[in-house]
């Protein structure tokens, strides 16, 4: 019944487009037209951030944006990190310091600790939990993820 | 429908053809309640590509800052310094992802009495600027909220800016919650110092219907202190001030607290910025 309405936006550095109803949220988006099934969703109420990704460089929680508002923009989901065939260093942090068990919450914590860090390039440990409070893992697996964080910032 | 001019004068008139569309900025409680179902608009106006609305700026002491500026701009940088309350308000909203998203026009068009920049816009005495069909009108901030989610916005009118005096003194907020992250408040309260007129002004959140001004508690402290200096506050002052400011709120009993604890730790906090303010 809503008329549909054509998006553009850049995801990954690739030019994406689709007719989109009106109603469709950034991450239904990402999942369902492109395919990038990377970013979950958690709790769909911006609580959890599982499904955090890049706006235009930025952290944000995708399920609280529609796509229409990220008409033109440029979109980075952690499907978008790894260069060829080589993790981002981030995410082999994370692999080095079993900075994840279950695995869900990883994708937006991997995006939300590249944020903290252009933010604060020498975090301490207080700064990486302040840093991931939008983020919630439900293994309860935060001292790994923090150390994770630490380390990547340390061998930068 | 979806709607996203790029401009106000554009977006004003989209609301002359379409009243009723919701207006939309960062979408922290709008979406929220999208997801939730308890919300299904038929239309929707989005301003988060009118740039101009995404902006600040600072002329002869008075600084303005555009309705959809979100709030990591207020929590560091150039405007933390110009007015430090405002940045710790903006640090206690959601987290680093909805400071990203939130917004002061958000706070405002939304008047929820637990808008976390509410009581430090009321502290300041701020000036809500509203973009009409025939122009723009201003008004204070305590004529715009008028009860919980209500305020004085007509059908077809968008707020545009908020304009704030820069700091001349202490200036601090507190809030209280269940945890330190991703939390909706159960009071919370702002206190701003100006020696220069010998104030101290105090607002308090989410312990009434709208945000209230503890009136009585600061003509009281001015009279007990000469606020052109903050070295006469003593402690006893500051625990009586937090006492009558408690008198002063209205709080109700809800899912989030009971009315009592909303009393409390609304004295709390309102003594302890004070404290804050005498060793500033």
């Amino acid at each position: 019944m809503s008329q549909m309405i054509k998006v553009a936006i850049t995801v990954n550095g690739q030019h994406t487009t689709a007719m989109v109803e009106p109603r469709t949220l950034l991450v239904q988006y990402l999942r369902d037209n492109l395919n990038l099934t990377a970013t979950n969703v958690g709790c769909d109420t911006s609580s959890c951030g599982a499904c955090t990704v890049h706006l235009n460089g930025e952290a944000v929680k995708s399920c609280t944006i529609l796509a229409v508002q990220a008409d033109g923009e440029n979109v980075t989901t952690v499907e978008g990190l790894a260069n060829g065939n080589e993790m981002h260093p981030m995410q082999q942090a994370f692999m080095a310091n079993h900075g994840l068990q279950c695995g869900y919450c990883t994708p937006g914590m991997v995006m939300a600790a590249i944020s903290l860090v252009k933010d604060i390039p020498n975090p301490t440990e207080e700064d990486v939990r302040i840093g991931l409070e939008g983020n919630l893992c439900r293994c309860t697996g935060y001292h790994n993820i923090v150390q994770s964080v630490l380390a990547y910032a340390e061998g930068k | 429908m979806i709607y996203s001019p790029k401009s106000i004068s554009n977006a004003v008139q989209i609301l002359q053809d379409d009243p009723d569309a919701q207006i939309l900025s960062g979408g922290t409680d709008f979406m929220v309640e999208v997801n939730f179902g308890h919300r299904a608009p038929t239309s929707v106006l989005s301003l988060r590509a009118i740039k101009e609305l995404c902006t600040w700026s600072q002329q002869d002491g008075v600084i303005r800052i555009g309705s959809a500026l979100p709030y990591a701009q207020m929590e560091t940088g150039p405007l933390a310094k110009l007015l430090p309350a405002l940045a710790q308000a903006a640090r206690t909203v959601g987290s680093p992802q909805i400071r990203a998203a939130g917004t002061l026009g958000g706070n405002l068009g939304t008047s929820s009495p637990a808008g976390d920049s509410l009581p430090v816009l009321y502290a300041l005495d701020a000036t809500i600027i509203i973009a009409t069909a025939t122009g723009e009108r201003r008004m204070a901030v305590k004529d715009f909220m008028v009860g919980p989610k209500r305020n004085a916005l007509s059908k077809g009118e968008i707020i545009t800016a908020v304009e704030l005096p820069a700091s001349t003194g202490y200036q601090g907020y507190s809030k209280v919650g269940v945890r330190n992250a991703m939390v909706i408040s159960i009071a919370s309260a702002c206190l701003v110092h100006n020696p220069i007129d010998r104030s101290v002004r105090l607002a308090m959140g989410t312990v009434g219907p709208t945000i209230i001004r503890a009136s009585a508690a600061e003509k009281w402290l001015g009279e007990e202190c000469d606020l052109a200096s903050a070295s006469s506050i003593t402690p006893a002052i500051c625990a009586e001030f937090g006492r009558r400011c408690g008198d002063e709120s209205q709080p109700i009993t809800d899912h989030r607290s009971t009315a009592e604890y909303r009393r409390h730790a609304v004295s709390v906090i309102t003594s302890r910025l004070l404290e804050r303010c005498a060793a500033s």
